[in-house]
């Protein structure tokens, strides 16, 4: 994999720049500010734990990030691309090619393998269906589900079908690896398993990271810690 | 708790507060059985419709005498003498002295739809002034009668409306022959107002039938009638005549089409009511899926699985009968009194009717609905009533 | 190949949903099928009917015959190939409601005229003329009567002979067959020379006359000659083509087939409902996938049709079963039917017309939801998710 050798010789320099970004929804009549004129900028292989209270406007941003959603104002640049330039379809596009997501409940699809549910992201790659299994397989020993491979979700328990999800994230080689309360389903075992998992990969694979959550202990793992609160970094 | 009789009121009572919250689904459900309930009334509306055009055209003591074998009075044929000597046999009411008696010819002609403007096969009967004694319900409602011995028609009052060039005072021709409308009648809706009438002895001449004739329709006298007719005709070696009552007669005449159109229209009935069944049994699957904490809660309150289970019927079948109540209304506004025209098979002649949405029908496809609303809600409740309490519980 | 995995794999995500919904499409298409097939029958005879026959009636109506010598005159016009005549002779077999059609007709011409639609083995043919009671047979009435060659027939007919005995006696000579698929074999025939010797009535008139013309394009032309022979006559004739002939003969049916076609549009309309809302349901269940998919990079497109997909897949299945049960029950109800509703079967056009509107019903029925999952706003859904 050689894009990982590029991530990891690149440590250190920019990844994410963001340049005055607001977000702002119409709610009715009323405009509600999510984001306000924020500034931030990410270097490859940063593990960033984004904190604070709901409606700090996390969630938002890191919708933001993953290309589900788009500033209302502002520059927004990963990786040298003009989020906040694109249209919709290409959007769609540089998710696939540069983003994973880990979400708190997982969204696998549930008729589905996990084996399958990996290999969900592949398709939109130019992969052979063999060399789909391979990058699937990999994946799946990264998270040490090797053994659950034939297994549908409602047969994981919920740790294991977070990790399912992060080889799902991690498959297709993204730049940056977007977590939302990855571990806010989980018991705190689970969730420290989950979240060594992911310092692991920021350590020894370089991924960049960035994860929203409410627990401090989460947080601790991570490299960076930044707070929001009323759409600002505090 | 009280008795799990009383719990099935409040149940159901819950469930159908919550229809609103399905109402899509739920509306599927009553339109899916309006439709079929439509169908079903339509298509058999059709048959009544039919059936009662051709039964009333026939009276209880009124017999009708054709050639033995003959199954339709245009394969029938007897002459003016053996005309003359059946009228006089026994049986038959007189009026005076003369015998209340007519000997009729039944033929074809060609005239054209208004709905598909082609010709069509519309009786033409010949007849004597005696045919209007025979038949107590006919009536002329416009014009006249025709003056005997004239190229002059009468015609029923449906097949005026269904086809053209039949209202008074037009000028139609059959073959090389031109006839001059002078009048409508009508006959309670009967069969006779599919046809047209003309002069017997204009009608013989046109057709070259000499003095012959098709059939005979004779008044009969009181309850015994039919027999001393039937006895009279065996008793001459040389007739080959049966006779039968018109209502008879015309009962099976109908027979054909009618059972037509039934084999069609129940088993598409049927057909279709399995698939609104799927329809229903997805919408109450959806209902108690929708419910399942609701249920689950009840269920651990006290509530017996019983009462749970009718519910769900309960829910199910009111769905289906008001589906079926839309159904029947709408097919009786739009097709009650709705005129066609076919071909009946039997006489090879065309009859006009309205289609027939009865109370009879109204009520058997409203039975059809609850029946539907029924099997659609059995397997639903079936499983409304296993639901495992606690694991629904925690579930949403 | 993933795809149509995934596909497969979310139908069977509520078999029993899956299959109510699939066994409504099987009824929908089971019922075109059959109500198709049957106003088809009705107007069956006028794809069969050949372009260079024409049929002369009375222009009265049908039912009121000619003169005989009418067809003399034909014959001698120059633009006519073969000029043939047919009777209706209007029997039973020894119950009313065993009635099928008997045509008096002239052994020779009347199969030469009609060779591209039946044939009879000469030896028959032969034995047939020799015998003047004889008649020949189609095979929907060896089905259902069991007769054969030999047996002796009597029917009840509309016509009595001389004498007044309205039953008449025949005996089998021979059994024709069908050239083509769909063509009836549900008449027997029997010699005009032995009907119209003993018949008390009518005699010397024929029922219609069938003229084949030299040249197929000349067939109006000819249809007017032979009108213009007989103007002004007693008895005048309309002779139209036989398509023509059978159209409009099958045009008296008409409300009948205007009827069937709306009970179709019925029963159409509510399959499809029922269809459409099950599936609809069944996407909106799943609307926060669609949006992980989304999320995942999955172009709008692509989430559409495999929503779509699986709308026509579902379709297809249900369509392709109703089909195939209706041609069986065609096939198997045709031999039954062949006497009252002869040339029953299941014509190409029906079933093409059928697999079209198995692919439309699944487009409609899939439109809704693919639409709704082509405009997922992929930060809403997601929120939607419990």
């Amino acid at each position: 994999m050689t894009a990982q050798a590029v991530n990891k010789s690149a440590i250190g320099s920019t990844l994410v720049e963001l340049k005055s970004i607001s977000k702002h929804y119409r709610k009715g009549k009323e405009k509600v500010n999510v984001l306000n004129e924020l500034n931030l900028t990410i270097n490859r292989g940063d593990f960033l734990a984004l904190m604070g209270p709901s409606g700090s406007g996390k969630t938002t941003l890191l919708n933001l990030l993953g290309g589900l959603d788009k500033p209302s104002s502002g520059e927004l640049i990963i990786g040298g691309a003009r989020l906040d330039q694109m249209s919709n379809s290409q959007l769609t596009r540089w998710r696939a090619q540069n983003v994973g997501f880990i979400f708190q409940f997982y969204n696998l699809m549930p008729v589905l393998t996990a084996e399958k549910n990996v290999e969900l992201p592949l398709l939109l790659t130019n992969l052979s269906s063999a060399q789909r299994k391979k990058h699937v397989a990999a994946a799946l020993s990264l998270v040490g589900l090797s053994e659950r491979a034939d297994h549908y979700p409602n047969e994981l328990s919920g740790g294991q079908e977070q990790r399912v999800a992060i080889a799902r994230a991690l498959v297709s080689d993204p730049q940056i690896l977007l977590c939302d309360e990855p571990t806010g389903d989980l018991d705190r075992t689970t969730a420290d398993e989950i979240l060594n998992l992911l310092q692991t990969l920021n350590q020894q694979q370089g991924k960049t990271i960035v994860m929203v959550t409410h627990d401090p202990r989460a947080a601790d793992h991570a490299k960076t810690i930044l707070n929001m609160d009323k759409g600002r970094l505090v | 708790m009280s008795s799990s009789f009383l719990q099935i009121p409040i149940i159901s009572w819950m469930n159908i507060k919550n229809i609103p919250q399905r109402l899509g689904t739920s509306s599927v459900a009553v339109f899916g059985v309006a439709c079929v309930v439509g169908v079903f009334i339509g298509v058999l509306s059709m048959a009544t419709g039919f059936q009662r055009t051709m039964l009333k055209g026939g009276a209880e003591d009124v017999a009708i005498i054709m050639r033995s074998g003959a199954t339709s009075e245009m394969a029938s044929g007897l002459g003016y003498a053996q005309a003359q000597e059946i009228s006089h046999l026994p049986g038959i009411v007189r009026d005076g002295e003369e015998p209340v008696s007519s000997p009729e010819l039944y033929v074809v002609v060609d005239v054209t739809k208004r709905t598909t403007n082609t010709s069509a096969n519309v009786p033409l009967r010949g007849v004597l002034s005696a045919a209007f004694t025979v038949r107590k319900n006919l009536k002329i409602v416009e014009g006249r009668t025709f003056t005997p011995g004239t190229n002059e028609l009468v015609v029923g009052r449906a097949v005026q409306r269904q086809f053209a060039q039949l209202n008074v005072g037009d000028k139609i021709k059959f073959g090389s022959t031109e006839w001059t409308v002078v009048g409508a009648f009508e006959a309670d809706g009967g069969l006779a107002e599919s046809e047209l009438w003309c002069d017997a002895k204009v009608l013989q001449e046109v057709y070259r039938r000499g003095n012959s004739f098709q059939t005979i329709r004779v008044k009969l006298d009181g309850a015994d009638g039919m027999q001393k007719l039937k006895t009279g005709l065996a008793s001459n070696p040389t007739f080959n005549f049966s006779a039968q009552l018109e209502s008879d007669y015309l009962a099976e005449q109908s027979k054909p089409l009618t059972l037509f159109i039934k084999t069609i229209g129940w088993p598409v009935a049927i057909l279709m009511a399995i698939g609104a069944i799927f329809g229903a049994i997805n919408t109450m699957y959806t209902s108690v899926s929708t419910r399942t904490r609701e249920i689950a809660t009840l269920r651990a309150i006290g509530f017996g699985s019983l009462p749970v289970a009718i519910s769900t019927l309960v829910e199910s079948i009111l769905l289906s009968l008001i589906g079926g109540v839309i159904g029947a209304v709408i097919v009786y506004l739009l097709f009650n009194g709705y005129t066609v025209s076919t071909l009946n098979f039997s006489s090879f002649s065309q009859v006009v009717f309205d289609f027939a949405v009865t109370k009879d029908l109204i009520v058997q496809g409203i039975w059809f609905a609850v029946i539907i609303g029924f099997i659609g809600g059995f397997f639903p409740a079936i499983r409304a009533a296993n639901l495992p309490i606690a694991t629904a519980l925690r579930e949403v | 190949m993933y795809y149509l995995y995934f596909i497969m794999k979310n139908l069977g995500r509520k078999k029993v949903r899956t299959i109510l919904t699939c066994l409504s499409i099987v009824i929908a298409f089971l019922l075109f099928g059959l109500l198709r097939t049957l106003g088809s029958a009705f107007d069956q005879g006028a794809e069969l009917a050949g372009e260079d026959r024409l049929v002369t009636i009375n222009k009265i109506t049908l039912i009121q015959p000619l003169p005989y010598n009418y067809l003399t005159k034909v014959k001698m016009l120059d633009t006519v190939a073969i000029a043939t005549q047919s009777n209706w002779f209007g029997g039973y077999y020894q119950e009313p409601r065993n009635r099928f059609s008997q045509f008096a007709i002239e052994a020779d011409d009347y199969f030469s005229i009609y060779e591209d639609l039946y044939s009879l083995p000469e030896d028959q043919m032969k034995a047939w003329k020799a015998n003047r009671i004889g008649v020949v047979i189609g095979k929907a009435l060896v089905d259902q009567y069991q007769w054969k060659i030999g047996d002796r027939i009597p029917l009840i007919g509309m016509f009595p002979q001389q004498g007044g005995n309205t039953t008449w006696e025949f005996e089998v000579s021979g059994i024709y067959e069908a050239k083509t698929k769909g063509a009836e074999t549900n008449v027997m025939l029997m010699h005009y020379s032995y009907f119209d010797e003993a018949r008390q009535y009518g005699k010397g008139t024929l029922g219609w006359m069938i003229i084949k013309v030299k040249d197929k394009n000349q067939s109006e032309l000819v249809a007017k000659q032979v009108d213009a022979l007989f103007a002004n006559s007693a008895a005048e004739t309309k002779t139209s083509s036989e398509k023509d002939f059978t159209k409009s003969f099958a045009k008296q049916f008409a409300d009948i087939g205007f009827i069937t076609s709306i009970i179709l549009a019925a029963v159409f309309f509510t399959m499809l409902l029922v269809a459409g809302n099950t599936m609809t349901q069944s996407f909106r269940e799943r609307i926060p996938e669609l949006a992980v998919l989304k999320t995942l990079g999955f172009a709008d497109a692509t989430v559409m049709w495999l929503v779509l997909g699986e709308a026509i897949f579902l379709s297809v299945v249900g369509g392709l079963i109703g089909l195939l049960f209706a041609w069986l029950i065609v096939a198997g109800a045709a031999d039954a039917l062949a006497a009252t509703l002869p040339g029953l079967m299941m014509t190409m056009d029906v079933l093409i017309q059928g697999l079209l509107f198995v692919i439309l019903f699944g487009i409609v029925t899939g439109a809704i939801p693919a639409i709704q999952g082509l405009r997922l706003q992929i930060v809403t859904a997601l929120r939607s998710r419990r």
